[in-house]
């Protein structure tokens, strides 16, 4: 107990009398970070003073602070990778990194994070990117208000804004991601919490899950990607409060979800998408108190998706506001705002006396023959849609609404 | 020209029916709103309903102001004037008396609403020139139909038929024309087939503004490239254009070598 005690002290003294700060600046005695780090013991901080400092393959190899002030420069040249984090521990702050390489055989990054723990990485200005920050077998960190911009083009020779492989336990927070390939992207990565960031105009998705599992993201926005956000193989992710905008195209969702099981939905806004959310081979997913406002279709359900629940959600003039491809319904819609919704309320309790429809034959018509498209709205449309309501036969005729509310609902 | 153009012009702000078009429109910009409380819903229904009245009633009211005037029109031949600019100044007093009713019944409400605060302005803006552009094709059309049948009965059948036709079948037949064909790339036909039809052409017109996020869920580059870009907007105003000036040619044609 005593040895144990003094033990503990001793890692006291040590880690706070010995502590150094180390600085960097093109004038002092250590003009490189690379030194710099050699020089360093664990625990040290290295401070790098403004200014440009042409390196790459920076090797981070003990518990350190790296801190940089008033955003110094560090350019890779375009020759490769510029931090590369090995050791447990690491903080990096306040730097702006630029001109990573590009390769097709090896991922460069910005800052790579190598089976370690316990890392922060705050503060930093990363441009000319291949890949932003790359996390690889490494846990318990934390990616806090970075700023990536890049300026990819095209989708076969570009990088991921934020890369997570095998990573787990990490708090993606405050992050502004825009241009790359996939803003924030999660492999295997489970328990993760993504949260008030922005990722915008990337080419492929803002934010992209591929086999992680109870991940939380929330208040995020996602504005103009190539196709959105895209959500597939995963279980138990959560998706709170954000915001998807604008993502036009023949294949761009707000949200994309494949195989997604258990999920929950809520409170998310979905605007302007050519499809607020795509769902294929999803089931037991709850959707509460979304906004699908002026999308091209707010949902489009493809096929083999069950027992998924659509509760107080507001459909505000979505051209198609639902869109099945099958004549098979096991989910359920239930006290939605419909702003398509004709029916009447006699009793006045907020909810309408007929049931309703979401989906039409119309929707039907542009699944089969997608020209029709250019029908949209017309007059004749309109009566083979109402012929449809009044008997379905080509649209699920159990998918309806039985209490459709009258105002639009506020939570 | 000008001065039957202004004869018709004040006879018709005298007439009943202007009153009557006028406050249609008054009352229903006014109940829209009323039952909306958002500018941008209520331009939406208000497009359902303008492509679809806006026709109906410019071809029947000029078939019958043509029908009705016919005699102070025989009077007009007899006097040393051009036969063109007869009836070509009774066709825009009837087109621009019209035209005034849609835009003074539906501004004034919306103005009231507080459009030039809300960004719907450029969507009303747009429904009002469509309003306008349907207002003079169809003014046309009925007054085509009109010279070419001497028959009433038949002039305002024909009109009908012909508001019938532009609004719903031609819709009805230009669908299973699609889906018949659906093997074959079919973008180009569903562009022309739009062209062809000011009905179609001035909904389209606006699906552009409001429902461009659905319109570009297709997957076809010359749907693409008319939708995402001005281009379509461009085409489809130079159509319209064709499509006012085209019967109003065939109305100094026809007038020319009629026999009265």
């Amino acid at each position: 107990m005593k040895l144990k005690l003094l033990f503990i002290a001793a890692i006291f003294v040590v880690t706070s009398l010995g502590a150094q700060t180390i600085n960097v600046c093109n004038s002092c005695d250590v003009t490189s970070l690379t030194h710099a780090i050699s020089l360093a013991k664990p625990f040290d901080t290295v401070m790098v003073k403004k200014g440009i400092y042409k390196e790459h393959n920076i090797k981070i190899d003990k518990p350190l602070t790296l801190v940089g002030e008033n955003y110094p420069v560090i350019d890779g040249e375009l020759k490769g990778e510029v931090i590369t984090i090995i050791s447990d521990s690491v903080t990096v702050d306040g730097l702006f990194i630029i001109n990573v390489g590009t390769s097709y055989t090896e991922d460069y990054a910005a800052i790579r994070v190598k089976k370690s723990k316990h890392f922060v990485i705050q503060n930093l200005v990363l441009e000319k990117l291949f890949f932003g920050i790359y996390l690889e077998k490494s846990s318990y960190g934390k990616v806090y208000h970075n700023k990536i911009i890049g300026d990819a083009v095209e989708e076969y020779n570009s990088g991921n804004g934020i890369q997570l492989w095998y990573s787990h336990y990490v708090d993606i927070e405050h992050n502004f991601v825009e241009h790359v390939r996939d803003g924030i992207y999660l492999e295997f990565s489970d328990n993760c919490v993504i949260k008030n960031n922005v990722s915008a105009e990337n080419l492929r998705y803002g934010l992209h899950f591929m086999f992680s599992n109870d991940d939380i993201y929330q208040d995020n926005t996602f504005e103009d990607n190539g196709a959105g956000v895209a959500v597939m193989f995963s279980k138990k992710i959560k998706m709170l409060n954000n915001q998807f905008r604008e993502n036009w195209g023949t294949a761009s969702y707000g949200l994309l979800l494949k195989e997604i099981n258990d999920a929950e939905i809520i409170g998310n806004t979905f605007e302007e998408n050519t499809i607020g959310i795509n769902l294929e081979g999803s089931n037991r997913i709850t959707y509460k108190n979304n906004n699908f406002a002026n999308n091209g279709w707010a949902i489009k359900v493809r096929g083999a998706c069950y027992a998924n629940r659509f509760i107080e959600n507001n459909f505000l003039y979505n051209s198609f506001d639902i869109s099945y491809n099958s004549k098979v319904n096991d989910n359920i819609f239930d006290r939605n705002y419909w702003s398509n919704y004709t029916g009447y309320d006699l009793d006045k309790d907020g909810i309408g006396d007929v049931p309703y429809r979401p989906v039409k034959l119309f929707s039907y018509i542009v699944n089969r023959t997608p020209e029709t498209i250019i029908l949209l709205r017309s007059l004749f449309i309109d009566i083979i849609d109402f012929s449809e309501k009044v008997s379905p036969v080509f649209t699920p005729d159990n998918l309806m609404d039985n209490n459709p509310q009258t105002k639009r609902i506020t939570w | 020209m000008l001065k039957i153009l202004k004869y018709s012009f004040f006879d018709l702000m005298r007439s009943r029916w202007s009153y009557v078009y006028f406050g249609f429109y008054l009352l229903l910009g006014v109940v829209l709103l009323f039952l909306n409380n958002d500018l941008s819903k209520a331009v939406i229904t208000l497009m359902n309903v303008i492509i679809v009245l806006v026709p109906l009633i410019g071809t029947i009211f000029g078939v019958m102001y043509y029908y009705n005037s016919k005699e102070f029109s025989e009077l007009l031949l007899a006097q040393p004037l051009k036969r063109s600019s007869i009836f070509l100044g009774q066709y825009l007093g009837v087109a621009l008396s019209l035209t005034m009713s849609l835009i003074l019944g539906l501004g004034i409400p919306f103005v009231f609403y507080g459009l030039f605060k809300s960004n719907a302005i450029w969507d009303f803006s747009l429904l009002l020139i469509t309003g306008t552009f349907l207002t003079l094709i169809f003014t046309a059309l009925a007054f085509n139909i009109a010279l070419s049948n001497e028959n009433k009965i038949k002039g305002f059948g024909y009109a009908i038929l012909l508001w019938l036709f532009l609004a719903i079948i031609y819709d009805g037949i230009f669908l299973m024309t699609l889906i018949f064909f659906e093997d074959y790339p079919l973008d180009k036909l569903s562009l022309v087939g739009t062209m062809l039809n000011p009905i179609d052409l001035s909904r389209t017109l606006i699906l552009l503004k409001l429902d461009i996020s659905a319109l570009l869920g297709y997957t076809g580059a010359i749907f693409k490239q008319f939708f995402g870009t001005s281009f379509g907007l461009i085409v489809s105003f130079i159509m319209l254009i064709v499509w006012v000036v085209l019967p109003v040619l065939r109305i100094m044609f026809k007038s020319k070598r009629k026999d009265f």
